[in-house]
Formats: C-alpha cells, structure tokens, sequence
C-alpha cells in the first residue's frame, strides 16, 4: 500500500506496461527458434511450391523478341514472316544448351511434338546472316515444315508471360483456349478431376473403416486396467512402428491368390475360386486402414479415458436402457475423439503414395501417385506444384468446413 | 600441444579430396542388373585402379539428377539412365558430352549406343513371358495376348501407357515396321486405346519390374508383359517361365555423367572399361542383356546368344523402341492413359 501512495500511478502503470512489454519479448524471443523452424520448414517450401504452380520463366527468357511480334497476331493463319525472324533471332541469342531444352520441355508439355521441333531448328542454328524475313521463313519451313503449323505458335504466344494459371487449371480439367478464354478439357484429357474425387472417395472409405474398427478397440482398451491396456496399446503401437513397405509387403503374402486368406477360406469351402484381394481397390483400403488405424485409436483413446464412467451408471440408473445411454450419453463425449482422429486419417490417407502404388491397379492411384509422377518421370515441375497445390487447397476447404460443422478448436492429441 | 589436433583435423581436411579422388559413385536400378554390374564392372575397375565403387541403387528418378545438377552438388559420378531420358538431359544440359576418344571406336558399337551424352550399355527388351508349367500351349503373337477365350485368365501389363500402347497395336494387327506411323496419329491412339480397353477387365498392372515375374509363379496371371532380364533372373532360380519373343519392345539404357562432376576423369575411364568387350562379354553372361559393343558377341557361346535380345531369332521380329516419339508424345499419352484409366 505504501508504494501506491508514495509513487503517481501512471508511473506504476508505465512500470507495469514495461515489464509487461519484457516478458512477452522474452516469450517471444523463446519461441523466436520454433517460429523460424516452422518458417523454414514449412512455409518457405510451401511458398515456393504455390510459385512454381504459376511461374512460366521458360519461354519469356528466352523468346521475347517472338512474344513482341507475336502481339497483335490473330492466333489462326499463320504468322508474319517477321515472327519467325524474331524466333530465329531469339532461338540463335540462346547461349546455353540447357534454355533451349527447359524450352522444349515447356512448350512439348503445351503441344506435343514441341520438344523436338524446338532442339532440331536450334541444333540447326546459325543461319547464314542478311536474310530478309520471308527468307528466314523458308529456311526453317526446310528445317522442319511444322513451323507451318499455327499449333506450335500458339503455344509460343499463349505462353509468352512470366506467369501463367495454365498449371493450376490442368490439375482441375481446364484450359486456355487458343483465344485465352478458359474451357474445360477433352474427355480424352479429362483426369484430374476424377483423380482427385477418387482421392478423397478412398480416404473417406478408409477413414470410415478406420472409425468402425477403431471405436470399439479403443472402448475397449479404455475400459481396462492400467496394466492390461498398456500391454494391448503395445499391439497396436508395434504395427505402427514398422515401416510402411514391410507391412505393404505383408499384405501381398497374405490376400495373393495363394495367399493365407484366399487359402484358407477355400480349405473352408467358403469359396471355390480364389477372391481378387490384390490389385485393386479393395487391396488398397485394407491395407491403408490397417496402416492408419492407430491415428484413430490413439486420440479416441485418450479422450474415452477422460470420460468417468459414473456419467453412464446415471442413465442406466435414471431409467435409460443401457444401448441408448451409451449412443445418447458416453458417444456424444466422444465426438472430439472421433473428430480428430477422423480428420488425422482422413488427411494422412489424402497423401497416400507408396499403398496404392504397389497394391492398386491403374485405377486405383491417388493424387500422389501423379505428382510423383509429373515430378520424376515427366519432369514437369509446375504441373507437379499445380497438382500440390490443389491438394493442399482441397485439405484446407475440408478443414475449414470441419472447423464450421464442429465449431470447435480441435485437439489433434 | 594444443595446436596438435589442429594439425591432424588439417591433415584429415587434405586427405579428404584424395580420398574422394579414389572412391567412384555409380548409380544403377540395382536387382539382378545390379549384381551382374558389380561383377562385370565395378569389381574388374576396382582391381584395375585401386579405387573404391560405391554402388547406389535408384529407381530412374531424373529429379534427383536434376536436382544435383541445379545446386552444383553433384555426388553421382556415372548413372545408368533410360534412353528417354539420355536425349531429354542433354537437351536439358544435365549430362557432360563424353569425349569419345577416351572410350572406344565408335563403329565397334551397334549405331544405337552412340550418343552425345552417354553410351549404350546393354539392349534389354520388354516381352511377353508365361508359366511354361501352366500354359500348355504356348502364346505366340500379342494377337494370342489378347485372346481370353483362348487363354483364359488375367494379364499383367505394366502400369503406364508405355509399350502397352505399341503391343495393343500390335496385336489389332499393326506391322511391327508400321507402329509407330500408326501411333503418332491422331486415329492411331484411339485405335490403342480402344484396343486395351477390349482387354482391360482381364489386366492386373505391375508397377515394379520384380513384378512381373513373381505373378506368373504364383498363378495370379496367365501371361505377362516383363523385362527380359527379369524373367532370365527366375529362370536361373529354376523357375520354368517361357519368353515369347515375337513383337517385344528393345531398348538401351546408358551410361550418362551428370554435369559437374568432380571425378569425371576416373567417371570416364570407368564408363570405358564398362563398354569394353571384354566386360560386357561378362555382363551378358550373368544376365541375359544384350552388349552394345559388337566384339564382345564373339565371346558368348551360342546359349548365352540365344536368350539376349539381339540374337538374330529373337530380335527378327522384335520392335525398336522409338525414343523421340515417346519424348514427343509420352507426356500427353501418360495422361491420357491416366484418364482412360479412371473410365
């Protein structure tokens, strides 16, 4: 009380505010090393991936001169002469190998056929000096008589900007015409969209399974002693230890058309003909729930155990009958439980590679399945970032609405 | 004293490129192909120049390469690649051009392993393979592939669009010489396509070359698209697969440097002695690829000979892999396949 009376109270205040502000600094400058982990780990990478889905430096490094003249051509007959002196010029000024070929590889993945037109007309490079336009026009028609071709101009053209929403639409079914307005794609062409829905369809089916397996066991194990349940817990855990291809490996020797489980249901008389359990979509989910079913038992275990028992014994005791109390009473504490473990499947699952790979067949690969591929075989690293990107935005909306329908801050422990 | 451990830690600093020097990085697919390098190659170029080979196993990610090559951290001294991609790097600047006066006379190499950027190093050969124990009547044409009242039973293919394409054509009765004059039309591929979907109830689709092989052992499928190599590896385990040679798809892989290497004197000389024919000889014995240097086929007997895919029996009717087709086409036709898949 002294202190109050002998000092004003705007300088306590102040005093206070200071070594407010100093403590949150400190705590701040605590988490400073977390913030830059997540900086660097997570964000930079990100960042970069969504800036490659749209950056298009390929053919505006290298043919800016053909960019500008081909600026005010109709896009149907064929160019000026003048577009193909300005390409010439631009093919001959590349001084690296390497351009040309990030060259071709862009364009060849607009219009096929490009890669090969691009590398012969520069291989075939420099021409002799002094030509008129209409002149350099016909040696490269001698080159290669694609260069007739309004095709492989319109892919230059359309391409000319640093930046392009060409990526992002193919991983959605969409292009850009030939006049710059968006249309969907072929049927022939058409593959993303069903690729994506036939992601989110398996990880849902998987996610499901997961809950209809899960929820039981972890009733279960909640419901024992300490000791008991931490030797069962250990079986669930061992599987989740083990590294993803043994267990993938596993399940190729046991669901194989000789395999234990097509055996021994034949020894039984079940069946006379082995089932197809491999190969196909079925393969698929039993072995992606049996990898992700201790996401889903280990939270809805820790929450089953928060819940007394007392809750229950209440409404049996009030009169409920015991199967009501249970789906009225206990289940609806645990919806934090099923959330979280339903969202912590459901986006493992999204990502899913290696699974599918080796136990799906052609029509049973996720969308990583295909960004590997753009990434690996293809090389074509914007369409991979594009595909990337719509995954991480797909996740996000199907977090957002999770958070909408839940409205709860979610607990993911 | 205390400047003692500084002196040893400098010692070890100047012993470190040295000892880089001596040590070679080679990157193969590994498996059968694998073990048979290291006996025909590294082995002989350890014993030759006293220097270590560390063998790394890849799945032809050219990511990798690429990756290595762009932050000028380039640890793979010689990567066996496929031929796609030995034209698709170099246009790309991934590889160092090989000096060819440091390796060999080019005319002793089938005209296909000459490259400005890597040298063929065996022909391998996608083909039909079946259970000799199984199928009594042995398939002859991919016309028969096709036919499932004739043989009844699931097909397996490998998962892409790749060679599958050309077999389909093949078997709606496409001359070999004609394939792909056919395919790189516009009709061509649907004609493919429409092909593959006659058979698609009956195909189980591999992903790895292990595969294939494995299936046919265990009665999964009747018959199956394979790596020679592959179906020759359980061959020797005394497994009793049958190869159907008629319309199988040959190819090369290569040996490529990817750029900025710093052991690319001792990368050379390595990739020398790997296209002598000698080695290669030694190669083809330990699994049934065919060498792309002619001098060697003077070595093998006629056993080895007749399971290659360049003896003249198998290879008469068998279908050069076009590989600037596929560097036009594959990215479209991939994602068609991916497509038609989901129909």
């Amino acid at each position: 009380m002294a202190l109050t009376t002998t000092l004003p109270p705007t300088g306590l205040a102040g005093q206070l505010r200071r070594a407010e502000r100093r403590r949150k600094a400190f705590a701040v400058s605590l988490t400073l090393p977390l913030l830059v982990f997540l900086l660097v780990i997570f964000l930079v990478p990100i960042g970069a991936l969504l800036v490659r889905a749209v950056e298009n430096p390929e053919v505006a490094n290298t043919l800016g001169r053909t960019g500008a003249a081909l600026q005010g051509w109709d896009r149907k007959s064929p160019p000026a002469d003048a577009a193909y002196a300005a390409l010439m010029a631009d093919l001959g000024g590349i001084a690296e190998q390497a351009d040309a070929g990030a060259l071709a590889r862009r364009l060849n993945s607009e219009i096929s056929g490009a890669r090969s037109l691009i590398m012969s007309t520069y291989r075939a490079l420099p021409l002799e000096p002094n030509l008129s336009p209409a002149q350099v026009r016909e040696r490269m028609l001698a080159i290669d008589p694609r260069w007739a071709e309004p095709p492989f101009w319109q892919a230059i053209a359309k391409n000319a900007s640093r930046w392009t929403p060409d990526y992002l639409l193919a991983a959605v079914d969409l292009k850009r015409d030939v006049q710059g307005s968006v249309v969907k794609v072929g049927a022939d062409e058409a593959a993303f969209g069903r690729i994506l829905l036939r992601t989110f369809s398996i990880s849902a089916v998987v996610t499901i399974w997961c809950l209809l397996l899960g929820f039981p066991l972890a009733y279960w194990l909640s419901t024992l002693s300490a000791r008991k349940a931490n030797m069962l817990m250990i079986l669930v855990l061992v599987p989740f230890w083990t590294s993803i291809l043994v267990r993938v490996a596993a399940w190729i020797v046991l669901l194989q058309s000789n395999g234990l489980v097509n055996r021994s249901l034949m020894g039984l008389g079940l069946i006379d003909e082995p089932l197809a359990l491999l190969f196909n979509r079925l393969g698929v989910i039993i072995a992606m729930v049996h990898i992700l079913l201790p996401f889903m038992v280990l939270p809805l275990y820790s929450v089953m155990k928060s819940i007394p028992g007392t809750y229950l014994r209440a409404a049996v005791s009030l009169g409920s009958s015991p199967l009501a109390a249970f789906f009225r009473v206990y289940v609806p504490q645990t919806y934090p439980g099923i959330g979280a473990g339903g969202l912590l499947v459901f986006i493992l699952s999204i990502g899913y590679y290696v699974t599918p790979a080796l136990l799906g067949g052609a029509d049973d690969q996720m969308l990583s399945y295909y960004i590997a591929q753009y990434t690996n075989v293809n090389v074509n690293w914007g369409m991979a970032c594009a595909l990337g990107g719509v995954l991480l935005a797909a996740t996000l909306v199907l977090y957002a609405l999770y958070r909408r329908v839940v409205k709860s801050e979610l607990s993911l422990g | 004293m205390t400047f003692k451990p500084v002196l040893a830690a400098l010692a070890v600093a100047a012993a470190l490129p040295a000892l880089a020097q001596s040590q070679l990085t080679v990157v193969n697919f590994g498996g059968a192909n694998g073990a048979a390098q290291k006996k025909a190659y590294f082995e002989p170029y350890e014993k030759a120049t006293g220097a270590k080979v560390v063998g790394v196993e890849y799945n032809g990610e050219q990511a990798k390469i690429k990756a290595m090559v762009e932050s000028k951290k380039v640890s793979w001294d010689v990567v066996e690649v496929e031929s796609p991609d030995v034209t698709r790097g170099c246009d790309e600047g991934l590889f160092e051009k090989l000096d060819y006066s440091k390796i060999g006379n080019k005319a002793d190499f089938t005209p296909a392993a000459i490259h400005e950027c890597g040298i063929g190093t065996f022909v391998w050969s996608t083909v039909m393979a079946y259970n000799g124990d199984k199928l009594k009547t042995a398939p002859t044409t991919w016309a028969d592939f096709w036919d499932v009242k004739k043989f009844p039973g699931k097909r397996a293919m490998r998962k892409g669009a790749r060679y599958n394409l050309e077999f389909a054509l093949m078997a709606d009765g496409v001359a070999v010489a004609d394939v792909y004059k056919v395919l790189a039309t516009k009709d061509g591929a649907e004609r493919a396509f429409k092909k593959l979907t006659e058979l698609k109830p009956n195909i189980q689709w591999w992903e790895a070359g292990a595969q294939p092989p494995q299936f046919l052992v265990a009665g999964d499928v009747v018959m199956t698209t394979a790596y020679n190599g592959r179906i020759d590896a359980a061959q020797r385990e005394g497994k009793n697969l049958k190869i159907t040679w008629t319309g199988g798809i040959y190819d090369l892989d290569y040996w490529v440097m990817p750029k900025g290497t710093p052991n690319k004197d001792a990368a050379l000389k390595y990739i020398a002695l790997a296209s002598s024919p000698d080695a290669q000889a030694e190669y083809a014995k330990n699994i049934s690829y065919g060498p792309t240097n002619t001098k060697a086929l003077a070595k093998l007997d006629a056993k080895v000979l007749g399971n290659l895919p360049t003896s003249a029996t198998n290879a008469k009717t068998a279908l050069q892999f076009n590989v600037s087709f596929w560097a036009d086409q594959g990215e479209a036709l991939e994602k068609r396949f991916a497509a038609w898949a989901a129909q």
